[in-house]
């Protein structure tokens, strides 16, 4: 059946069960534990184990960042058994360079705790909730976004 | 083993698990793949709007409902909420969380899975992402 649109040239259907699955994760996690699952909290909660400044310190961070490491723990679980399950264990590689990655990486950290919520945060569970702050950071992160990536595929190598 | 402990062991078991489920959605849906992400935001594939589509409608669904119909969550005690806020805040860390995003094509959760997945080079975003939320706490008040 030739019904891909070229919107999707690799298909659709692994996106969408894929879409399906990460929600699957976060809903069992409200359902069995009551927990909003954002994934960028993880990032600072768990300096607080070495940070001692009073912002690490606040116990939003300290009384979750036991079951935020877990809870990444189980992203890496869940990444490895497809690896190995599906994907057939072959190493993946990135074209990105390094330093678009850590430079990248950088503002993404910086970011999303400075404005309380990633892809996952806003995105997902925000969205989820209907709360209109998180889909105005939602448009706004997608507008950026947007534009860093284009201007960047114009002019860096 | 007391009750306490119990629960508490049931929770991380669960914990862990919902984690793996997300993961493995991530990995499905190729999101660790930082070229997936940058060709949406080239507009050449829109596979990232089912994947977040996809997964808010299941989320929503499940907010919405399960607090309905179960007075507390299965091994918890309250369902959570976290009401976001727009301030300036928001909006400048949002815009940046963007432009990092279309910089690299990593964001917090496939950075986390894409270690599981065999993408080591994500290591890179993994250490900027850890960093820069330790300069935003340091300078925060």
């Amino acid at each position: 059946m030739k019904l891909s649109l070229p919107l999707f040239p690799f298909g659709w259907q692994h996106y969408l069960l894929g879409g399906l699955l990460v929600g699957a994760g976060a809903a069992l996690l409200f359902v069995l534990t009551g927990r909003i699952g954002g994934m960028s909290t993880v990032f600072s909660s768990t300096w607080s184990y070495l940070v001692r400044s009073p912002f690490f310190q606040q116990s939003r961070f300290v009384d979750s960042r036991a079951w935020r490491l877990v809870y990444a723990l189980g992203l890496i679980l869940g990444a490895l058994i497809w690896w190995l399950g599906f994907a057939g264990g072959q190493i993946e590689a990135t074209a990105v360079p390094v330093w678009q990655l850590l430079l990248g990486g950088f503002f993404v950290g910086y970011g999303a705790r400075l404005g309380n919520g990633c892809t996952s945060g806003h995105g997902i569970c925000g969205l989820g909730s209907l709360q209109w702050p998180s889909l105005l950071a939602v448009l706004t992160f997608m507008a950026t976004a947007f534009l860093t990536a284009n201007l960047a595929a114009r002019w860096l190598p | 083993m007391s009750a306490a402990n119990q629960r508490t062991l049931a929770r991380a078991v669960a914990t862990l698990l919902a984690g793996a489920l997300f993961g493995f959605g991530l990995s499905v849906s190729t999101m660790i793949r930082p070229e997936v992400v940058l060709s949406f935001l080239l507009f050449r594939d829109f596979g990232l709007m089912l994947v977040m589509g996809g997964a808010v409608v299941v989320v929503l669904l499940t907010y919405k409902l399960a607090p309905r119909v179960l007075n507390r969550p299965l091994l918890g005690d309250h369902f959570h909420a976290h009401p976001s806020v727009w301030n300036r805040d928001t909006a400048v860390g949002a815009a940046l969380f963007g432009v990092g995003w279309g910089l690299c094509g990593v964001c917090p959760g496939p950075a986390i899975a894409g270690l599981g997945a065999g993408n080591f080079s994500l290591l890179w975003a993994l250490v900027g992402i850890a960093l820069g939320a330790l300069v935003q706490g340091l300078r925060a008040k």
